[in-house]
């Protein structure tokens, strides 16, 4: 199992960043090409939702990413420090419902509709969200 | 890749063009743009998506934001974007049946043109 963990400031810049370095090791995992983009997506709003959290309830604190290679799986969990007790919500929305900025649980709903495996746990302390694909068992040979 | 922005107008039309990511970080300009448009008196909006590489809930907000000024004075918000990453989105959120969404700007400007 090989694992990179990654930290980064409460910043919506650093989001970019964590999505280009999850795909980047979703490819070099073996996760096809076709599932990429979901990956990119999928780690982006689960960044941003977390980046959002943590400008409104502990803005000092870094948010963490571990991604996995586990048994033919690629894993990624996206750890925050904001207290949430958000539960899974539809995923079709009326406009009237809609709020400008979006609620953060239409970011998971997205998730959820992207991603091959989804965990959400919130909790008092954090939110944590683990996401997995497919992946080749013994994925890319490491230059 | 940044987010770039342009917008002209034709006819009562103002199409908005969009390159690049619209993301957390970047879709504060886009949202600052569509309020602008609207405080100036441009209530049909077409934004066309077809260089947007990337858009995640952050910018869905934001299209959803300028739906709700421009028909808050009977106007429109609608969309070019043929990017199957893009649309798959829109489908996941149900937003298909929220937006027009349109495969080209002529396409768009002939159903607007209709709809007068």
């Amino acid at each position: 199992m090989a694992t990179v963990e990654l930290t980064f400031s409460a910043l919506p810049a650093h989001v970019r960043t964590a999505r280009l370095v999850a795909t980047a090791i979703a490819r070099r995992t073996g996760v096809e090409e076709s599932l990429l983009d979901e990956v990119r997506l999928a780690v982006g709003e689960a960044c941003s939702r977390a980046v959002e959290a943590h400008r409104a309830h502990c803005p000092g604190e870094p948010i963490r990413i571990e991604l996995r290679d586990d048994s033919g799986r690629f894993e990624v969990t996206v750890s925050d420090q904001a207290p949430s007790d958000e539960q899974q919500h539809e995923q079709t929305y009326e406009l009237g419902m809609l709020a400008d900025p979006f609620m953060s649980s239409f970011g998971i709903a997205v998730i959820v509709g992207l991603a091959d495996d989804v965990e959400v746990f919130p909790s008092p302390k954090g939110m944590r969200i683990r996401m997995s694909w497919p992946a080749a068992h013994n994925g890319h040979p490491p230059i | 890749m940044d987010l770039k922005l342009d917008h002209r107008t034709e006819d009562r039309l103002t199409i908005v063009e969009v390159e690049g990511e619209i993301d957390v970080y970047t879709a504060p300009r886009l949202r600052e743009l569509l309020i602008d448009l609207v405080n100036k008196g441009n209530f049909h909006l077409l934004v066309n998506m077809e260089k947007v590489d990337f858009l995640d809930s952050t910018g869905l907000g934001v299209l959803v934001g300028g739906l709700k000024r421009v028909r808050a004075h009977d106007g429109s918000l609608e969309l070019v974007c043929t990017q199957e990453r893009i649309l798959k989105i829109f489908r996941i959120t149900g937003l298909t049946k929220v937006f027009g969404i349109y495969a080209s700007v002529d396409e768009a400007k002939e159903a607007h043109g209709k709809d007068k």
